[in-house]
């Protein structure tokens, strides 16, 4: 899968914290979530942990290295390749009074298990009249990087429009740990989508104990020209754009994450665009019918007098993810996309 | 066993076979809407594999489940008012005929996609393994069922894993209207549990009794640490699939020749030549039964629908900080 040597070697490096120059300590994404399980692990017993080669292999992109020796084989399971099974054991599990986390190698995967999520996980509440839940928390990975049609892609449109779940896609270390933990305690089924890519940004993280409600968008970096709203790896992306557009073109851009993508909270987007008056949508999936749509849709509903210029959306390219690197490049919208669409939305 | 638990099976045998010529019933009338399943004919295997679970044990079952629900303690007047959609039902409307429950035996539902609920009863099995419950977990599901790749998993999951499972395949030879020779690549559905490691037998889903044995040895198995168990009850569907089944793929004959084998009257017939029982109990049991379904079609057609203002309870079970979905999703 994506870790190589080079990234093992340097992983190493990444375990050890960084005490920046303000005396905030500075974790990895990986290693938010790692603490998250360690101290949700420590808190409950009944937390276990599932999934494919999350065991000795250490988890496919090593957020579980060391969990096994840890914690034994009886609460860190390494499932058979079975991801509709796994995903309705882990289900089953926690109707029965446990909290399992199940790690779905990649989002690609997960369709495989999309019965179990969309049509058990995701209906016990409300089907059987709130008489019991099912507290489970699924962990997967979107991204990309030469892997082909198959296992390039992300689906969070696709489990954001289920009504029952809790969608949550966070960008940074804080918003990772915190969101994790607050899955692992809550009462319902969390689809928890980390990005193969940003395992190891950097980010401030407290020492103390925290956890953060899974609802809500976050503003990134206040502005007055536009608003770039985007989630996961995109909303990075946004800030890089609105940083190059401020020093290159003079233009202050207001950068939102959505971080939780169900249930959709609009409103600081709304508010973001009647400051700004315009809105450019950054996602890494396909445009067409994606959550850019859907929230292109609500700023023309809540904010239609306010806009100036059409809503814009960058995304990938329509086509299955190419192998080669040129054409894989251009399929993923990067700074210069976002950038252009920007100048365009101003113009 | 004793006469008053034989008499007991009877008469939920007899509640469930009433209470759904009833449902039927009230289904012409307008009353019940979507799907109706109907057990008839399957009374058997319910009853008697129910009666061997205790109240720690779990359970997860397949759509055609109101004799599961009524087997295990549900309330008829609750689980007739869910079939007309009332606010008083099982599941408050939500759920309807296919999503039966009753939480506080651990019957967490009757479910809808073939096969898709044996990885939960898998599930609820890892579940009393880590929290080393002296109990286990029955998944019922159909023949259909086993041709399925959920079934494949979880059966490869808890033989692995040894985990304190009942497999419990209710064989009625048919999967909706595909008999069984056409769906199936071997005869009897026990032979893929055995491909996975997992023990078992096949039994005559007809005979409560045989059910009540069966599932005791099973439940043994499972709690001795054998891992799973699977058993493969033979029993027939004398109904169509659902009420819109026009049964094109069998004959009148063929489902009258299975009705000679009707588990009600051939226990029935058991006790009293075995005189267990006397004409005089079965006659009472019988006019206590129809005074329930009475009152259950009663209590359900005067209940009150639920009320709009309730639409979105429960989207989430939890509320507070996080509360419930936003109007508009």
């Amino acid at each position: 899968m994506a870790s190589t040597l080079a990234d093992l070697k340097s992983l190493e490096e990444d375990m050890l914290a960084q005490i920046d120059e303000n005396g905030i300590r500075e974790i990895t994404y990986r290693q938010a979530l790692q603490e998250a399980l360690t101290e949700e692990m420590t808190a409950n017993e009944n937390v276990i942990l599932m999934g494919e080669d999350i065991g000795a292999y250490g988890g496919s992109y090593v957020v579980t290295r060391g969990f096994q020796e840890e914690w034994g084989r009886e609460r860190v399971i390494d499932t058979p390749i079975s991801e509709l099974g796994m995903t309705g054991v882990a289900t089953g599990a926690a109707i029965a009074g446990i909290r399992p986390v199940l790690e779905i190698m990649t989002i690609n995967f997960s369709l495989l298990a999309m019965d179990q999520i969309v049509n058990h996980a995701a209906k016990i509440s409300y089907m059987f009249g709130g008489h019991f839940n099912a507290p489970v928390v699924i962990r997967t990975a979107a991204g990309w990087g030469q892997l082909g049609a198959t296992h390039s892609q992300t689906f969070e449109a696709w489990y954001a429009h289920v009504p029952g779940l809790r969608v949550v896609m966070p960008s940074t270390p804080l918003d990772a740990k915190g969101f994790l933990k607050s899955a692992i305690r809550g009462d319902d089924p969390v689809l928890f989508i980390e990005h193969s890519l940003i395992y190891r940004n950097r980010g401030p993280v407290p020492t103390e104990e925290y956890t953060l409600p899974l609802e809500g968008s976050e503003v990134r970096r206040e502005g007055t020209d536009v608003t770039l709203i985007s989630w996961s790896r995109g909303a990075i992306l946004a800030q890089g754009a609105a940083e190059e557009l401020q020093e290159e073109h003079g233009i202050s851009c207001e950068v939102i994450d959505m971080r939780v993508l169900r249930p959709l909270d609009t409103d600081t987007v709304v508010e973001s665009v009647k400051k700004t008056n315009r809105a450019v949508i950054v996602e890494e999936s396909w445009r067409t019918l994606g959550l850019g749509a859907e929230i292109a849709a609500r700023i023309q509903e809540d904010a239609f007098d306010y806009l100036d210029a059409p809503v814009g959306r960058v995304g990938s390219l329509e086509v299955p993810m190419p192998y080669a690197r040129n054409l894989e490049r251009l399929v993923i919208p990067g700074k210069d996309e976002v950038i252009q669409a920007v100048l365009q939305a101003l113009a | 066993m004793d006469t008053g638990q034989l008499l007991d099976f009877y008469r939920q045998m007899y509640l469930i076979r009433r209470f759904e010529e009833r449902a039927a019933e009230q289904y012409a009338y307008g009353k019940i809407g979507g799907f109706l399943h109907l057990y008839i004919g399957e009374e058997a295997v319910a009853v008697g594999a129910i009666a061997a679970m205790t109240e720690k044990d779990h359970l997860f079952t397949h759509y055609r489940d109101h004799g599961y629900a009524l087997a295990i303690g549900a309330d008829p007047n609750a689980a007739m008012a869910e079939l007309f959609g009332k606010e008083t039902g099982t599941t408050s409307g939500r759920g309807g005929s296919m999503h039966m429950i009753h939480p506080e035996r651990n019957f967490w539902g009757g479910y809808a996609i073939v096969g898709g609920h044996i990885p939960l009863a898998v599930g609820a099995g890892l579940a009393i393994k880590h929290k080393k419950e002296d109990a286990v977990s029955v998944a019922i599901f159909g023949d259909g069922a086993t041709n399925n790749g959920a079934f494949h998993e979880a059966a490869n999951m808890a033989s692995l894993w040894k985990l304190p499972v009942v497999f419990l395949c209710e064989n009625n030879r048919y999967g909706m209207g595909t008999a069984v020779e056409y769906a199936s690549a071997v005869p009897q559905m026990l032979t893929k549990a055995q491909g996975h490691g997992i023990e078992g037998e096949i039994v005559d889903g007809q005979d409560v009794l045989a059910m009540y044995a069966v599932m005791q040895r099973a439940v043994e198995h499972c709690k001795s640490g054998k891992g799973p168990y699977f058993i493969e009850a033979m029993t027939y569907r004398f109904r169509g699939h659902s009420m819109a089944d026009p049964e094109s793929y069998r004959d009148r004959e063929e489902v009258e020749r299975f009705r000679q084998n009707d588990p009600i009257p051939l226990f029935k017939q058991q006790l009293l030549d075995a005189e267990k029982a006397s004409a005089e109990d079965f006659e009472r049991i019988e006019a206590e039964v129809e005074e329930v379904v009475e009152e259950a079609v009663r209590f359900a057609d005067e209940s009150d629908f639920p009320p709009p203002s309730t639409i979105y309870d429960w989207v989430y079970f939890s509320d507070g900080e996080v509360g419930k979905e936003p109007e508009r999703g």
